[in-house]
C-alpha cells in the first residue's frame, strides 16, 4: 500500500515534470521570445557594450566634427554676407563716382565748346574787320579812279568843245585866235 | 495557434523572428555568448560609424550627400534637445543622440527581412528606459537637492488637492520607464509580427483554390504594413528621444 502510494507520487511528480518541461518547451517555441528570461543577461550585456561604443564614437569623434563643420559653415556664410555687403557698398560708390565723372565730363565738354565758339567768333570778327577794311580801301580806290576818270572826261570834253568851237568859228569865216576861243569855252563850261 | 495552422497546411510562427540564438553552434546562451542580438547591434554600430564618422570625414563646407544626412540628424536631435530642455540641457546632447542613433538604426535594420529587431525586446528597451529614468532621478537630486521633490508638489493646484496630486505624480513618475520601454518594444514587435502573420497566408495559393484571392491580398497587406513600419520605425525613435528630453527637462527645471 505504502509502496503503491510512493509509486503514484513518483508518477505524479514525473508527470508534473514532463508537463513543466513541455510548458517550458512551448514557451520557447510558441511564446514570446521577449519574455525568455534566459536571454536577458546576454542582451543587456551586449546592449551596454553597444551603447558605450556608440557613445564614445559619437562624443569623441563624430559630434565634435559635425559641430565644427556646422560652425565653420555658419562662419563662412556670415563672412560671405559681410563681404557681399562690402562689395555692394563699393559698387554703389563706384556708380556714384561714375555719375560724378559723367557730370564733370559734360561740364568740361560744354566749357570746351564755349571756348571754341568764342575763339571762332574772335577769328570771325577779325576776318570781318579785315574784309571790311579791304572793302573800304577798294571802295576808296575805286572812287578815286572814278574821280580821275570823271576829271579826265571833263578835260576831254573841254578840249573837244574848244576844238569844236574853233572849228565852228573857223567854218563861219571868222578868224579867231585860239586863245580867245579857249577862254570863251572855258567860261561857258564853268557857267 | 501553431497546431491550428498545421491542420490547414499553413505554418504560423510570427514570434520566431524575435528569438535570440547563439551565432555559433547551438549551446546555451550565457551573458557573454555572441548572439544574433550581438550581430545586429554590431551592424547598427557599423552603420553609425559609416554615417557619422566616415560620412563626415571630408569635413566639407559644401557637404556630400552622406554628410548632409549626418548633419541633418545632428541638427534634428540638437534642436530637439535645445527646444525642450533649453541651453543647459545641451550637455546631455551626446547621450540623447546616442539613444536616438541606436534606436533609429536598430528599428530600420530590423526591417531587413531575416534581421533581428533588437529594439523589439523588452530587455533592450527596458535598459534604455531605466538608464534615462536613473539619469533624470540622480541628476535631478544632484542639481536641485530636495527641491527636485517639488516636481510632485503641484503649486498651481488648490492646497487640499495637492497631496492627492502628489500621489498621482509619484505613481506616474515611476510608471514612466515602464511606458517608455513598452511603447517602443511593443510597437516594433507588433508590426513585425503582423507582417509575419500576413506572410504566412501568402503561400495559400499553392494549397487551395481560395489562395487566388488570399495570396494577392496578403502580399498587398505585407507591402502596406511594411510602409507603415518604416513610418513607425522613425516615429518611435523620435518619440523615445523626445520623451527622454521631456524627462530631462524635469530634472533641470523641476518646478511646474
Amino acid at each position: 500500500m505504502a509502496n503503491t502510494t510512493t509509486e503514484a507520487a513518483g508518477a505524479v511528480t514525473e508527470v508534473a515534470g514532463h508537463a513543466a518541461e513541455a510548458g517550458g518547451h512551448a514557451a520557447q517555441s510558441a511564446g514570446m521570445p521577449q519574455l525568455n528570461w534566459e536571454t536577458f543577461p546576454n542582451q543587456i550585456f551586449w546592449l551596454v557594450v553597444a551603447l558605450v561604443l556608440i557613445y564614445l564614437i559619437l562624443s569623441k569623434v563624430a559630434l565634435p566634427r559635425i559641430g565644427g563643420i556646422l560652425a565653420d559653415r555658419q562662419g563662412a556664410i556670415t563672412n560671405d554676407i559681410a563681404a557681399a555687403e562690402e562689395l555692394k557698398a563699393k559698387a554703389v560708390e563706384a556708380e556714384k563716382a561714375y555719375n560724378q565723372a559723367l557730370i564733370d565730363a559734360r561740364e568740361e565738354a560744354n566749357k570746351i565748346v564755349a571756348e571754341a565758339r568764342a575763339e571762332i567768333q574772335k577769328d570771325l570778327d577779325k576776318a570781318t574787320a579785315k574784309a571790311d577794311a579791304e572793302i573800304a580801301a577798294k571802295t576808296a580806290e575805286s572812287a578815286k579812279r572814278i574821280e580821275e576818270i570823271r576829271a579826265g572826261a571833263a578835260k576831254n570834253v573841254e578840249e573837244v568843245a574848244r576844238d569844236a568851237a574853233a572849228a565852228i568859228v573857223d567854218t563861219m569865216g571868222v578868224k579867231a585866235d585860239a586863245k580867245t576861243v579857249a577862254g570863251a569855252v572855258t567860261a561857258r563850261l564853268k557857267g | 495557434m501553431a497546431t491550428e495552422g498545421q491542420s490547414e497546411g499553413l505554418v504560423f510562427h510570427p514570434m520566431d523572428q524575435f528569438k535570440i540564438q547563439p551565432l555559433f553552434g547551438d549551446g546555451p546562451i550565457h551573458w557573454y555568448t555572441p548572439t544574433n542580438a550581438t550581430l545586429w547591434m554590431g551592424i547598427a554600430i557599423l552603420c553609425i560609424i559609416g554615417l557619422f564618422v566616415i560620412g563626415t570625414r571630408g569635413r566639407a563646407t559644401i557637404p556630400s550627400r552622406i554628410q548632409s544626412i549626418a548633419e541633418l540628424g545632428y541638427g534634428f536631435v540638437h534642436k530637439m534637445v535645445e527646444d525642450v530642455t533649453g541651453k543647459e540641457g545641451l550637455k546631455f546632447f551626446p547621450y540623447v543622440f546616442t539613444l536616438f542613433c541606436f534606436i533609429v538604426f536598430s528599428n530600420f535594420l530590423g526591417l531587413i527581412p531575416g534581421a533581428l529587431t533588437t529594439t523589439s525586446h523588452i530587455a533592450v528597451t527596458g535598459i534604455l528606459a531605466m538608464a534615462v529614468f536613473l539619469t533624470v532621478t540622480i541628476f535631478g537630486f544632484i542639481k536641485n537637492g530636495a527641491h527636485f521633490l517639488e516636481l510632485f508638489w503641484v503649486k498651481s493646484a488648490p492646497l487640499p488637492l495637492r497631496p492627492v496630486l502628489a500621489l498621482i505624480e509619484v505613481i506616474s513618475y515611476f510608471v514612466r520607464p515602464v511606458s517608455h520601454s513598452i511603447r517602443l518594444a511593443g510597437n516594433m514587435m507588433a508590426g513585425h509580427a503582423v507582417i509575419k502573420v500576413f506572410a504566412a497566408f501568402a503561400p495559400l495559393i499553392l494549397m487551395s483554390g481560395i489562395g487566388i484571392a488570399v495570396t494577392p491580398l496578403s502580399i498587398l497587406a505585407i507591402v502596406a504594413m511594411y510602409a507603415l513600419e518604416i513610418l513607425v520605425a522613425f516615429i518611435q525613435a523620435y518619440v523615445f528621444t523626445i520623451l527622454t528630453c521631456v524627462y530631462l527637462k524635469d530634472a533641470l527645471h523641476p518646478s511646474h
